[in-house]
């Protein structure tokens, strides 16, 4: 069977796991998962990830779930490039730190400012409160500020001269709130030239190719109410 | 100066350093910040992590922060035993895959429940509601759950055979709800039998040292009014 990714790319790590195979020249059978239809709660994609969630990896009788042991994994198999993952103890250790950090960090001030400010009141058609809009949206700035700050400073690429899947998991974050009509680059011309750095290094048509989804993610049709009712869990942590 | 590492035993990350570091036999000079009098608010100690937490870890000029990291640092760099992180590519995937799934999962809820149940109350003189606890510790039982049925399955550990970083970072986070007096063992033999292994390889006593803190956390007295004011905000920050 091959390498087989459950991705939808509506998520940012299946988005940086999508343009990790395809930049590197992995092959593999992708196997769309489609959020908004709740694909991800049938029993056969339970099969592959108890845990209900993309992106995931099968690989023979061998199954993956989070996208960081994924990426890690295929790093390792296909023996990519030593930038995307170097060698080197420290540029490894700085890999690392901003693999750790964004998990509670970029990743749930990115999700919550994309559902709050689009997917909620557009999809969903569920108002949210402006306050709480605001204080995300402020939340999402100090992150980014910490991004420039903690980890990118003078440097080309988040943890040094090369890109590697810090810049990847990144990028496909910040896109997150982009598709929602956050002006994320606009007033930060570091950030936004770290992005054409890394857009140049993936490819400007691999780059498009991953974020298609997302950047028409606003013209979703409404959810229909069976299915705004599978999120009902998921809406309450993505209202906070 | 040699490795300094800067940590806090009321702190779950801390404690699987503190473990991992000593186990190994790694030498080091503990810097204990001092949480409950805020100290980590300090401007000493933003000059080691910018990001006020613990741990962080210094080794000459390089300065490391996110458990995860700092852990992966040290097996690297003092070369000990395969098992905590294995060669092999699934094996080491399935550490990899915990270390990134307990963020937002066993980390938060077991945070929570401390808060919610213990630190709240006693540090801060805060009331929490009922219903609150109640939610919180729903939760936890819940991600108990998928920690037996996912990830322990029935195996000694975690991730196979033999102990690893994943079953290190585990232990600690279950005994930060075990010191606030939640019953997390009772009731779950099997995670109680995980438990006692775990303890074995690690060593009794090194297990009990690390864990004198937390245990005797219910005595803590209640914080200095001006530490309270400054830590409220990144407390809130913290558990949501």
């Amino acid at each position: 069977m091959g390498l087989e990714l459950y991705l939808d790319l509506m998520s940012q790590p299946c988005r940086a796991v999508y343009i990790f195979a395809k930049k590197n020249g992995i092959p593999f059978q992708l196997r769309t998962v489609e959020l908004l239809k709740g694909q991800h709660y049938t029993d056969s994609f339970a099969q592959i990830n108890p845990l209900r969630k993309v992106p995931a990896l099968k690989d023979g009788d061998f199954t993956l779930a989070e996208s960081v042991a994924i990426l890690l994994y295929l790093s390792r198999k296909y023996k990519t490039p030593d930038h995307w993952y170097p060698q080197d103890l420290q540029a490894r250790a700085r890999v690392d730190e901003f693999l750790s950090w964004q998990h509670t960090a970029l990743r749930s001030c990115c999700s919550r400012a994309m559902w709050q400010k689009m997917m909620f009141p557009v999809v969903m058609r569920q108002p949210v409160p402006q306050e709480t809009l605001l204080s995300t949206l402020a939340e999402l700035d100090s992150c980014l500020q910490l991004l420039e700050d903690k980890f990118l400073r003078d440097q080309d690429f988040l943890t040094g001269p090369q890109i590697s899947v810090a810049d990847l998991m990144a990028i496909t974050e910040l896109m997150h709130p982009v598709s929602a009509g956050c002006q994320i680059f606009e007033s930060r011309p570091k950030l936004a030239a770290w992005r054409r750095r890394v857009e140049a290094v993936v490819g400007e048509d691999l780059f498009r190719e991953a974020h298609a989804v997302v950047l028409k993610a606003k013209d979703t049709p409404p959810l229909d109410p069976a299915m705004k009712e599978k999120f009902q869990h998921l809406m309450r942590l993505l209202l906070q | 100066m040699g490795l300094e590492l800067y940590l806090h035993l009321l702190s779950q990350p801390c404690r699987a350093i503190y473990i991992f570091a000593k186990k190994n036999g790694i030498p080091f000079q503990q810097r204990t910040v001092e949480l409950l009098k805020g100290q980590h608010l300090s401007d000493a100690f933003a000059q080691v992590n910018p990001l006020k937490k613990v741990p962080a870890l210094k080794d000459g000029d390089f300065i490391l922060t996110e458990s995860v990291a700092i852990l992966l640092y040290l097996v690297r760099k003092y070369k000990v035993p395969d098992y905590w992180y294995p060669q092999d590519l699934q094996a080491r995937a399935r550490v990899d895959e915990y270390l990134a799934w307990q963020h937002t999962a066993l980390r938060r809820n077991c945070l929570r429940a401390l808060w919610h149940k213990v630190m709240f109350p006693v540090f801060l003189g805060e009331q929490v509601s009922s219903e609150l606890l109640a939610a919180t510790l729903a939760e936890l039982d819940v991600t108990l759950q998928v920690l037996e049925d996912k990830f322990l399955q029935n195996k000694a550990f975690l991730v196979g055979p033999q102990i690893s970083l994943a079953d290190l970072v585990a232990i600690t986070e279950l005994m930060h709800p075990v010191g606030a007096g939640c019953q997390v063992f009772e009731g779950r033999p099997k995670l109680a039998a995980w438990r006692r292994r775990v303890e074995a390889a690690v060593g009794e006593d090194l297990f009990r040292e690390a864990h004198e803190v937390i245990l005797k956390v219910k005595d803590t007295p209640p914080a200095d009014p001006t530490v309270k004011q400054k830590m409220m905000p990144r407390v809130l920050a913290m558990i949501q």
